[in-house]
């Protein structure tokens, strides 16, 4: 499912501005500075972009950006 | 264009962190309705997020840092916002609490939760109106946001609840004092509204899906009608409205379960 990288990939980019093309699905937050309230809003936009509620046990769960593709394919 | 003008008036809004803030949402309403705003952000944390906001948005408004646990910093933004002439209101939709503190039993809250919770979330107000109601020479209306919490035992909302307690007394002492001032003090309580903060409470997704089965109106509330509320009790339609909980929330507190 490369296009739910790719959108999450923008999403995150748009959020947290960092630039699209330096994420894989590797890159952990904390590589990219994302504090707790970062990973909230991203969280908060993703739910909207995708339409599920993702819950507070799963954020706890995301590293990276790999995770939040892993989490949202097994929501759809 | 719902008729109501804040033409010529300028307001002060603290608490816009992003795009679903109340505060941005108040600030929009009161924009559209001709104010002059002025909005302070927390510290560098949130500076360029809302920077970019306002520019997009409201180009020109000036944009104060304001940590409200400081009073030093409180006494610096007054000396900020009298450089812009008369002030005619504030909007007031600051709370923190620790986040291992909007979880579980309200029983094991710290004195420091406590006390970080308190001094944020309902001191905050009357520190900063202590600083600005002179500032408001020609009368005014100042606002702050609670929820009902305040009033019920909500799950997971604890200590905050105790805070909006306190939050909403003081906006009965504050109306009391400044309305020989002509300055009126209202509080909304908003139902639950997804914003950054709220989802910062744990189980937040089940108090959406609670109030979309409960509330008479059958849905959440929108940030944009909680704006709408505020604006009628920044304009003169509320001229006798002062100490006052105006409930925004479809109909929530209302309901036994």
């Amino acid at each position: 499912m490369v296009n739910i990288l790719e959108k999450v990939k923008k999403i995150i980019s748009e959020q947290l501005d960092v630039d699209e093309s330096s994420l894989t699905a590797e890159t952990t937050f904390e590589e990219i500075d994302a504090d707790s309230l970062d990973i909230v809003e991203l969280v908060m936009a993703l739910e909207e972009e995708f339409d599920l509620e993702i819950s507070d046990q799963e954020i706890e769960n995301i590293k990276t950006v790999g995770d939040v593709v892993n989490y949202i394919e097994s929501k759809l | 264009m719902n008729g109501i003008s804040l033409q010529k008036k300028t307001f002060l809004i603290m608490g816009v962190a992003n795009q679903r803030s109340i505060a941005w949402a108040v600030a929009r309403a009161y924009a559209a309705a001709g104010a002059r705003l002025i909005f302070t952000y927390q510290d560098e944390r949130f500076k360029s997020k809302v920077e970019r906001l306002v520019e997009a948005e409201m180009p020109g408004s000036p944009l104060l840092p304001c940590n409200v646990s400081s009073d030093a910093e409180i006494e610096r933004l007054v000396k900020e916002v009298e450089a812009y002439g008369v002030l005619h209101g504030l909007v007031h939709s600051i709370a923190y609490a620790r986040k291992e503190e909007l979880a579980g039993m309200y029983v094991h809250t710290s004195r420091e939760g406590f006390r970080l919770a308190h001094d944020i979330s309902a001191y905050s107000l009357t520190a900063v109106t202590r600083h600005l109601y002179p500032l408001m020479k020609e009368g005014g209306s100042i606002i702050t946001l609670t929820f009902q919490g305040s009033q019920r035992a909500i799950p997971n909302y604890n200590v905050m609840g105790v805070a909006k307690a306190s939050l909403e007394a003081s906006v009965r002492y504050l109306a009391r004092d400044l309305g020989p001032f002509g300055i009126r003090v209202n509080a909304i309580s908003a139902g639950p509204v997804r914003t950054i903060s709220a989802k910062g409470v744990a189980g937040f997704d089940r108090m959406l899906h609670h109030a979309r089965e409960i509330t008479p109106l059958q849905r959440p509330v929108e940030a944009s009608e909680v704006a709408g509320a505020a604006l009628f009790l920044a304009s003169d339609l509320a001229s006798a409205v002062t100490g006052t909980i105006l409930y925004v929330d479809c109909g929530y507190h209302i309901m036994g379960a």
